[in-house]
């Protein structure tokens, strides 16, 4: 059948009884500024791997948020930690600390749940 | 008399700590690595030895570097340390010269005058006594200033002193004791026999004319044996361990034995040659601009010592190294942090009394799994051949006047330089480092090595020190590294750059990781001084401050970082300089948002200095090279 350059996109539903937020959780407690982040995207702008590949610190903050662990989980690896999105964060949100406890937190979790 | 069951306390803890310390260090030498051992031994039968010893009279007797920085704290721990030193030594030789009979057993030296009551009654022996009564009097006044400290630590001029544990704090009630209960022992017998000389004999002839002394002594002199005994036992598990466990450092150290990048037995050493002194804790921003009290070094090597989990205070950290250039023992504290960051958050061993007294082997931590490479989307090298290579860096991307003035600098000099990350290039690696993540930062390494390699640059000018501290220590290129400061300071010195004076105040901020961190001190107050009019301050060396921004703490939130930097800010701009000057991108980002001075870089004032002659001869030279090329 002719398709007419339509398609039907997935489901974007936010499903919170398989969401798993251990790993939000865990950021929240160790560094609570994350929960300060407005997602302006002013990381994801200034990202030295950013300019490389596609990785949003903004998108994978949303994630983690949401509990959606997919993305985030190899994904967090792509970061240097050079530290400018920590510079360039209007709300002071302490992104270093929440990309090494994310990554933290998926060694933590890993072999459990995930 | 030859024997009093008195005694008894006392020999027992003095056997068990002189066991116990030759089982330590015996522990301690089979587990260093086979280069270290030939080097201690080595060390033994050179000038390493005699070195050493002067060190150990100098650093743990007289405690000499204390004085200098503060001299009343330097008197407490002198009078305790030095004092006690010599209360033993004249102790013994009284023992040995006055006493029945020749090399006797220690206990008949430190209770002399119980089994000699009636010495010290007239010619010789009364001036030995009035010596003895000297030292006792020596330790006593420095232990009257550490009770002071306990109360109030800006007496000794500390601002802060350590927190201490409940076994700290029974070592210390036994510590404290020793010297009163032997002046009081010595009084009350000294008073029955009418012996004794200003101190003892004094206050002994007071009390014995209302007590009865002969009965009053006999407890106290218990008292005294009770509280060394139980101070030695509790030694290996509390701070005083540093001073058995400091001896071996220095011989250690005076050896050639370096700290490396692996928890090991030098660093166990030193964590236990830590005193906790506090002088730490007083040089740490984090703790005067911060507030924060419990992550200083002086709280990380006792979390070492006592196993627990030190994860978060060693990651709380600026890494300044205001520490490490303050502490009188000499502990490589720096390396000591970066090893716990890199050991990762592991399990602790189970803590209990009797773990602290039979450790287990510090085990370095098991080579972490290797994983997929984190940065395989790091796009195929790209590299032009030139002279020079300059590397701005990350942080120099977000404050753009420098690599701006950078390349104005280039181009004046006439240089055939490549910009390695003009369109954004890879981070140096050295906050992963930072981070304790080696394996990722070493990814980066290889990267940016390949396009350096390929480039076939000589040299290397990097405007961040943080990139420059990595690129120097860890990239192993062959090829010279600089950073900016050092790279203007030689284009002036050849005469390749010719600069006007500006009238301006300066004054400059030392960034950690090029002053303390690197050693680069000189170089930016010469290239300042040469175009402005450099103001010095206090912080120009070595006790430079830290800006607070420091990547290398990932734990300190926006507001203490600002206030730190505020701090910091207000320090250095005291003299109301028109500049505020800095060599480090990170660290004119941090400023410039505190302070209402205008704050720049070194590249930039040198850039806005270029004199007209030099820019237009510039100018003729880059045409006459797109002569020469055919573009015209």
């Amino acid at each position: 059948m002719e398709k007419f350059g339509f398609s039907i996109s997935k489901g974007r539903q936010i499903n919170y009884d398989s969401n798993d937020r251990r790993v939000a959780d865990f950021v929240i407690e160790n560094e609570p500024s994350f929960r300060l982040c407005i997602a302006c995207g002013g990381c994801a702008a200034s990202c030295t791997a950013g300019n490389f590949t596609r990785f949003s610190l903004r998108e994978l903050n949303i994630l983690i948020n949401r509990g959606e662990n997919d993305l985030p989980r190899n994904d967090l690896k792509k970061c240097m930690l050079c530290g400018k999105c920590t510079l360039v964060c209007p709300r002071g949100v302490n992104t270093r600390n929440v990309v090494f406890l994310a990554k933290q937190a998926f060694r933590k979790f890993d072999g459990n749940a995930f | 008399m030859h024997f009093d069951p008195f005694v008894i306390p006392f020999n027992i803890g003095l056997y068990f700590i002189l066991i116990y310390c030759i089982a330590r260090c015996i522990i301690w030498f089979r587990d260093l690595s086979r280069a270290d051992k030939l080097r201690l031994q080595r060390g033994f039968f050179s000038n390493a030895f005699g070195q050493s010893l002067k060190e150990i009279f100098l650093e743990s007797l007289i405690h000499r570097k204390i004085l200098k920085t503060n001299f009343r704290l330097g008197y407490m721990h002198m009078s305790l340390a030095f004092g006690w030193f010599l209360l033993i030594l004249f102790g013994t030789i009284e023992a040995d010269v006055f006493g029945a009979k020749h090399l006797n057993a220690p206990y008949k030296a430190i209770f002399f005058k119980f089994f000699n009551p009636g010495h010290g009654l007239a010619g010789l022996e009364k001036g030995y006594s009035f010596l003895m009564d000297f030292i006792l009097a020596f330790i006593l006044s420095g232990l009257v200033l550490a009770i002071i400290k306990r109360f109030s630590s800006r007496v000794v001029g500390l601002k802060k002193t350590t927190k201490l544990k409940l076994r700290d704090k029974i070592a210390l009630t036994s510590l404290w004791l020793i010297f009163p209960s032997r002046l009081i022992a010595e009084s009350f017998t000294s008073g029955a026999y009418g012996t004794g000389s200003f101190l003892t004999g004094t206050l002994g002839s007071w009390l014995a004319s209302f007590l009865p002394a002969q009965q009053m002594a006999y407890p106290f002199w218990w008292l005294y044996s009770l509280s060394l005994g139980i101070f030695f036992i509790l030694l290996p598990t509390t701070r005083y361990m540093h001073i058995p466990t400091e001896l071996f450092l220095i011989f250690m150290r005076n050896s050639g034995i370096r700290t490396g990048d692996k928890a090991g037995s030098f660093s166990e050493v030193q964590s236990f040659s830590c005193s906790s002194c506090g002088i730490c804790i007083d040089k740490c921003q984090l703790n005067s601009s911060a507030g924060l009290t419990n992550v200083q070094s002086a709280y990380l090597m006792k979390g070492i010592r006592s196993n627990d989990d030190v994860f978060n205070i060693a990651h709380n950290c600026l890494m300044c190294g205001r520490c490490e250039q303050a502490c009188p023992v000499g502990i490589e504290l720096m390396p000591i942090r970066m090893i716990q960051r890199r050991d990762g958050d592991g399990d602790n061993d189970i803590r209990s009394v009797w773990k602290s007294f039979l450790r287990n082997r510090q085990i370095p931590a098991p080579l972490k799994t290797p994983e997929l490479p984190s940065y395989s989307y790091l796009p195929e090298r790209k590299f032009k051949k030139a002279d020079i290579i300059y590397f701005a860096g990350c942080m120099t991307h977000l404050t753009p006047g420098i690599k701006n003035s950078m390349q104005k600098i280039f181009r004046a000099a006439g240089e055939n330089y490549y910009f390695m990350d003009e369109e954004g290039g890879a981070c140096c690696g050295r906050p992963l480092m930072l981070a304790g993540q080696d394996r990722e930062a070493r990814e980066l390494i290889n990267f940016n090595s390949e396009i350096i390699w390929k480039s076939g640059a000589h040299k290397l000018v990097t405007s961040c020190p943080i990139c420059y501290k990595i690129f120097h220590e860890s990239y192993h290129l062959g090829v010279e590294v600089l950073h900016h400061s050092q790279y203007i300071k030689r284009l002036i010195e050849e005469g390749a750059l010719r600069l006007n004076y500006s009238h301006k105040k300066v004054v400059y901020h030392n960034p950690c990781e090029l002053g303390r961190g690197s050693g680069i001190f000189d170089e930016p107050l010469e290239v300042l001084a040469h175009v402005t009019d450099l103001q010095r301050t206090e912080y120009d060396g070595e006790n430079s401050l830290c800006c607070g921004g420091s990547l290398a703490n990932l734990k300190l939130d926006s507001q203490k970082r600002s206030k730190i930097a505020t701090d910091t800010a207000s320090e250095l701009t005291k003299c109301k300089p028109d500049i505020l000057a800095t060599a480090c991108p990170l660290c004119k980002k941090t400023f410039s948002n505190v302070t209402n001075t205008k704050v720049a870089d070194i590249a930039e004032i040198v850039a806005g200095e270029i004199s007209e002659i030099q820019k237009k001869k510039s100018r003729i030279s880059v045409l006459n090279i797109k002569e020469l090329a055919g573009i015209s």
